[in-house]
């Protein structure tokens, strides 16, 4: 290979400073994952190191889909900066919605209709279930199994036709308003989506027959990327990822908000920390959440779908205020300091896939390629949430 | 003067090969069109149906897209071996097929050591693949390349075993004669040896790197392993010879385990086609049905159980004729 022409092919930052370590014995060979890879879903970049096809080390290296949002946050008024959370995690938009929304309520001390609240828990609800099933596509995907995808996008297609019915979006939706939603939901909202949960209820079966069982999914996802509590800990992981590790911590059960608290759910967890535990629980959790949809449309009560006394505008007293919910992939938290005026003086997002992300450099390491793509995939990453 | 020529042996082997060369560019239409419907079918899609009558004129466009691409050499590879590595993939599978007994008079050439050729020319395979991986410049066609040659060197020794027993029973190598001694669908091989035919089925989908033991090009983990660097015809060409690989072990499977062109009423060549292409139509279903095992988990297949269990069924094999004797 003529040598002239490798030495072109340097890298960049990360690359060069991403040198094999001194210390370490034997050739190994730095490559990059991303941010153009079919597994990093989006444009993350890891670099690793590798010693044949086993990860000496690995560095996420972030920042590519970087938009400013926290920052956005401080130049436009509390209404105006609404449609960016449907942005953040886009697979999960109304969990985000409902963060922000939520915690300006929480600062002016805004009541929101009971209605609403439901309403906001069906959506959410729903739009949690396509979000896993999107995941669940995707993460056999990552292991190889084309099929899947095309079974989960089949349902994931049904929830999207619902929600585009009171949204009026199909992906980045912005349909929480502060002190409600933006669209009450009519009677054929309600038979589309009791139609789509029996209908749900009978694709489970046929998804874990056709790939949960399967010998070499198993054996991809076994004892792949163990995950102890500690670390967990220490990374600030929550959402499946923590739940499947054992710790039971559901932002909707632990910290109860809108009517979570008399809706009847399981908190699943796993046992070993493992993939297989983390998929598990994503699979019990679209389970529970049909539960939580047939009780909220049970309950469903009637009344307006937005508060009558707003405000005309939003303008806060001093203060700060933060609330947190539960999204797909982890606890979604919105800090906002206000001094007074319009717009937030800071606005923080603290979003799962961040914490969630960082854990990978510490499992993946000493595992083959393959294990350290089934790992980040069963770590579910939305990556415009990490780069906010 | 044709037919005098046609009948020399060098002239029946020239036209075989012109015959074979014909037979397997429409073969990689016919399998594109499959595969894909297959595909679809699986997903819960219709597959192609755009361009032509349901789709068929689909493979034509897809050979048309990949003829009219550029040919690019990254900078830094090895121009030679990269253009060499797809012609080493294709080129020992046009005589792969001399040997194959399509009907009773339709085959290329007859010979002695038919099966040893067969095996011994899509061992190449794995070279080419070492060469695109190696000489593409390319981190992922490198880690490609290291995988292919592991499962090649692994798979061929099961692939082996499973071959020698029907060796062993027949007493021939020779495909023609191994087919002639299955008459009737109760003397089909599969029935003597079913263990023999598992453990070939299994490593031929490992030698033609289809899914799940697609690891060569693993395209969720080594983006498209081997051939991630290869545009257009380069690209064509390893895909021309992955398909044909495909009907070659699907084939051989045919003519050792299920009886090859045996069959009532219809001419023997349609049934020895029949027969191939359900093969075929399993592989695919493979494909689109499982996840991809793991490198360690293939190896694991091969040397904790296919080996041993080919060894056992040789041995057992060896055996019984000896004591039939």
């Amino acid at each position: 290979m003529p040598h002239d022409a490798m030495s072109k092919l340097v890298g960049d930052y990360y690359t060069t400073h991403f040198s094999p370590d001194p210390t370490s014995e034997g050739d190994t060979l730095i490559l990059n994952l991303g941010p153009q890879h079919p597994s990093t879903h989006g444009v993350l970049r890891v670099v690793v190191e590798m010693d044949g096809e086993y990860i000496r080390r690995s560095e996420p290296v972030l920042g590519y889909i970087h938009r400013m949002h926290e920052k956005m946050g401080e130049v436009k008024t509390y209404l105006q900066y609404l449609p960016n959370m449907g942005r953040v995690d886009y697979l999960h938009a109304l969990a985000w919605n409902w963060a922000y929304v939520g915690a300006v309520e929480k600062l002016m001390g805004i009541k929101v209709p009971p209605r609403a609240e439901y309403i906001r828990t069906i959506t959410c609800e729903l739009n949690r279930i396509s979000s896993h099933l999107l995941w669940w596509g995707a993460y056999i995907l990552d292991l190889g199994g084309i099929t899947p995808i095309f079974y989960a996008f089949a349902d994931r297609e049904r929830i999207m036709d619902i929600l585009q019915r009171v949204t009026g979006a199909r992906l980045t939706y912005c349909y929480y308003r502060f002190g409600g939603v933006s669209a009450d939901i009519d009677d054929d909202f309600i038979k589309e989506t009791r139609e789509f949960l029996q209908h749900f209820k009978t694709r489970l079966p046929i998804y874990h027959g056709l790939v949960t069982g399967n010998v070499i999914l198993r054996g991809r996802c076994e004892d792949i990327g163990v995950l102890p509590v500690e670390m967990c800990r220490r990374y600030g992981a929550t959402g499946p990822v923590l739940r499947g590790s054992g710790v039971a911590y559901d932002t909707r059960r632990f910290e109860p908000y809108s009517v979570y608290d008399q809706l009847e759910f399981d908190v699943p967890v796993g046992k070993n920390g493992d993939a297989m535990d983390r998929y598990d629980v994503r699979m019990a959790e679209m389970v529970q959440s049909v539960r939580i949809i047939e009780q909220a449309l049970d309950a469903l009560p009637d009344g307006p779908h937005v508060s009558p006394d707003l405000p005309d505008r939003f303008i806060p007293d001093k203060g700060e205020v933060y609330f947190a919910v539960e999204g797909a992939r982890g606890k979604i938290g919105v800090y906002i300091l206000s001094d007074g005026t319009a717009k937030p003086y800071r606005l923080k997002l603290r979003s799962p896939s961040f914490s969630n992300l960082h854990v990978f450099a510490e499992l993946a390491q000493g595992t083959l390629l393959a294990d350290a793509i089934s790992i980040m995939g069963s770590l579910d990453l939305v990556i415009p949430e990490i780069d906010r | 003067m044709i037919i005098e020529l046609l009948a020399t042996p060098l002239g029946h082997t020239v036209a075989a090969l012109v015959a074979i060369l014909a037979f397997l560019g429409l073969n990689g239409l016919v399998m594109v069109y499959m595969e894909r419907k297959v595909c679809g079918f699986i997903q819960l899609r219709p597959g192609p149906f755009e361009v032509g009558p349901r789709g068929l004129l689909q493979p034509v466009a897809d050979a048309l897209k990949l003829v009219g691409k550029q040919l690019v050499t990254p900078q830094g590879a090895d121009a030679l071996l990269f253009w060499l590595a797809p012609f080493i993939s294709f080129a020992p599978v046009a005589i792969c097929f001399l040997p194959i007994p399509f009907g009773p008079i339709a085959t290329g050439m007859n010979m002695n050591l038919g099966l040893l050729l067969i095996l011994a020319f899509s061992g190449l395979n794995a070279l080419s693949l070492v060469l695109a991986g190696w000489g593409s410049n390319n981190k992922y066609g490198l880690l490609g390349a290291a995988r292919a040659v592991a499962q090649s060197v692994a798979y061929e020794v099961p692939l082996l075993l499973s071959v020698l027993a029907i060796a062993f029973q027949v007493g021939s190598l020779n495909l023609s004669t191994i087919v002639e001694g299955q008459k009737g669908i109760l003397s089909w091989n599969l029935f003597y040896q079913p263990l023999a035919f598992v453990i070939y089925f299994i490593s031929a989908t490992a030698e033609t790197n289809r899914a799940p033991f697609d690891l060569p090009e693993a395209e969720s983990e080594l983006t498209a392993g081997f051939h991630t660097e290869y545009s257009g015809m380069g690209f064509g060409i390893f895909f021309l010879a992955e398909y044909s690989y495909m009907i070659v072990v699907c084939a051989v499977a045919t003519a050792l385990f299920l009886g090859g062109y045996d069959g009532p009423f219809a001419p023997g060549i349609w049934w020895f086609l029949a027969k191939v292409f359900f093969l075929v139509l399993i592989l695919m279903f493979f494909r689109w049905t499982f996840p991809r095992v793991r490198f360690d988990q293939l190896l694991n297949i091969c040397w904790k159980w296919l080996i041993p269990l080919g060894l056992a069924n040789l041995i057992a094999t060896a055996l019984v004729m000896k004591l039939v004797q």
